[in-house]
């Protein structure tokens, strides 16, 4: 469903900063897919996001969302897409902004905005019952800016956002990375109950190999901006930080990654 | 005697309060909403006294000038945002040179370097010919009008194209992964902001009689004095409440600077106070080290 074709990516190219981020990344996901992705500090975890989203292009190659090439599409007409969430808390949602018009700016992800009305009466109940699944309160809270909200609220509103209006790809960038340990678990938790209702089609980078072993039916190792090992199935499924450290351990050089 | 004379000042600060506060609510646009550092006002509002003020003496109708005005202003505004979002050229920078080059149009547009309109008919003479004390009519005409705008710019924050132009200067890169295109909002932004500034010169120059290529010189701190003062009595919190601070502000403000005229401010003195009122306002908070008053800007 979708196809990244040996896509290569250079920052500074031509001068003494050079750097191959991604070096001729080929990569099939399959409908339903939950991909986790892993790599060490530099191997292009979050450049191969920023090029399936849009953020930039590739050098070469090409990249395919349900057969069309959206390679040279910008970011904002990737959107219909695409549903991504950031590592930062801060940066899935607009701050000086109410729950109720966040969640309304999220309903309308692709789609076209008129001057109608952003929040109507019928909007607003159906964002109170869908808020009150994420068990935080925040049904009572519609009209508060998000600033109120802590950075576990927030992300929790960032992914019931990003799953609004359902994504053909959902792109998680170390999403729980910096939440403390309860909270990314209740957000990782979420995000496993909300894929898995919808049979989203999933790519989550993570920094942590338990959680990159723990979630989806796929795991794939980047290194030096390529793929290293690309496990799934029943194989992936009986996988352990162990063997993957003895199969694996020479590549895998940053420690946090072990944690 | 400070009583009296505070008394005797509020007819004309309502007066000119209201016809500025086009200017502040302009401000509010760009430096608030889009939270982008708009300087094209200083040409903006010139421009659009210099647009109605030539097309007045043409003997073309005051109304047609207005919006002649308004579609000035706002193409002026658009100019900067592409300069900024198209030409990647800063932001501030961006605003400064079309402020520059606008003093160039506007002194093409006027032909002269001033235009007298004590001696034709402008859109407020109906008004001032009533047999009533003029402020009467005059002050009801801009309060209609500019409460008219503030409503307007209310209800267009709160659609759906309005809530993208918020987010898009709140969390630029949040509201691109929603599909926005956020150059678009930003150009759309600065021009709306733009067309309430030139209109608001158009009036100012219908209301005190002529327009001058100078008159746009401070335009911006004053604006942000009004929007600061404004601020302090309303907060930020909601649209609504920052539209209402910058009418607001803007006519507490012309009623400090009357006042300090009449304590024996000299007139020459007037953009030094108002400068450092500004500098005062943004810099406690620094002082402080409060993190709350800071600005935040893009495209810096």
């Amino acid at each position: 469903m979708i196809r990244l074709e040996k896509v290569t990516k250079t920052f500074s190219k031509g001068t003494i900063d050079e750097k191959v981020a991604i070096n001729g990344l080929s990569l099939h996901v399959e409908k339903g897919d939950f991909i986790t992705v892993i790599g060490s500090n530099g191997a292009g975890k979050t450049t191969f996001l920023n090029l399936t989203s849009g953020t930039f292009r590739p050098d070469e190659g090409d990249i395919f969302i349900d057969g069309s090439n959206v390679t040279h599409l910008p970011e904002h007409r990737r959107a219909k897409y695409l549903g991504r969430i950031f590592q930062d808390p801060l940066m899935g949602t607009a701050a000086s902004m109410t729950i109720e018009e966040n969640l309304a700016m999220a309903d309308l992800r692709g789609k076209r905005r008129g001057l109608r009305w952003g929040v109507s009466k019928s909007l607003r109940e159906h964002y109170r019952h869908i808020l009150s699944v994420l068990e935080l309160g925040l049904e009572t809270r519609l009209k508060d800016t998000v600033s109120l909200l802590s950075g576990g609220q927030r992300q929790s509103l960032t992914l019931l956002m990003v799953t609004l209006t359902l994504p053909k790809l959902l792109l998680l960038d170390e999403h729980t990375a910096a939440l403390d340990p309860k909270t990314a678990q209740r957000v990782i938790g979420l995000t496993k109950k909300i894929v898995e209702k919808n049979n989203l089609t999933t790519i989550m980078v993570t920094h942590n190999m338990q959680q990159a072993i723990k979630y989806g039916n796929r795991m794939i190792m980047l290194h030096e901006g390529k793929i290293q090992f690309d496990i799934q199935g029943e194989e992936k499924a009986a996988l352990t930080v162990e063997e993957v450290v003895r199969r694996f351990g020479a590549e895998l050089k940053d420690e946090a990654l072990l944690v | 005697m400070i009583p009296i004379g505070l008394f005797r000042t509020i007819p004309i600060s309502l007066e000119q309060g209201l016809a500025y506060g086009l200017v502040a609510l302009g401000i509010v646009i760009t430096f608030r909403i889009l939270a982008f550092p708009d300087l094209t006002v200083d040409g903006s509002f010139p421009l659009g006294a210099a647009v109605v003020s030539r097309l007045i003496i043409e003997g073309v109708s005051p109304i047609y000038g207005i919006c002649m005005a308004i579609i000035c202003g706002f193409l002026a505004g658009c100019c900067t945002g592409l300069l900024n979002t198209k030409l990647k050229i800063n932001s501030l920078l961006a605003g400064i040179l079309m402020m520059t080059m606008l003093y160039s149009v506007n002194l093409r547009i006027m032909g002269r370097s001033n235009i007298q309109l004590l001696t034709v008919n402008t859109l407020l003479t109906p008004l001032e010919n009533l047999d009533i004390n003029r402020f009467v009519p005059i002050i009801t005409f801009f309060f209609i009008a500019v409460f008219a705008i503030k409503f307007l710019t209310d209800m267009f924050f709160n659609t759906q194209i309005g809530f993208a132009m918020r987010a898009t200067g709140d969390n630029e890169q949040m509201i691109r992964t929603l599909g926005v295109n956020t150059d678009h909002m930003t150009i759309i932004g600065i021009g709306i902001s733009n067309a309430f500034v030139s209109l608001s010169g158009a009036l100012v120059a219908q209301d005190q009689g002529f327009s001058d290529v100078g008159m746009g010189i401070g335009m911006i701190v004053a604006g942000l004095a009004s929007i600061i003062i404004g601020e302090a009595l309303f907060g930020k919190k909601t649209v609504q409440r920052m539209t209402l601070a910058a009418i607001v502000g803007s006519i507490i403000y012309k009623l400090i600077i009357s006042l300090g005229l009449r304590l024996g401010l000299a007139p020459t003195d007037l953009k030094m106070a108002t400068g450092v009122m500004v500098i005062l306002a943004l810099g406690i908070p620094a002082l402080r080290k409060e993190k709350e008053g800071k600005l935040h800007l893009r495209g810096v």
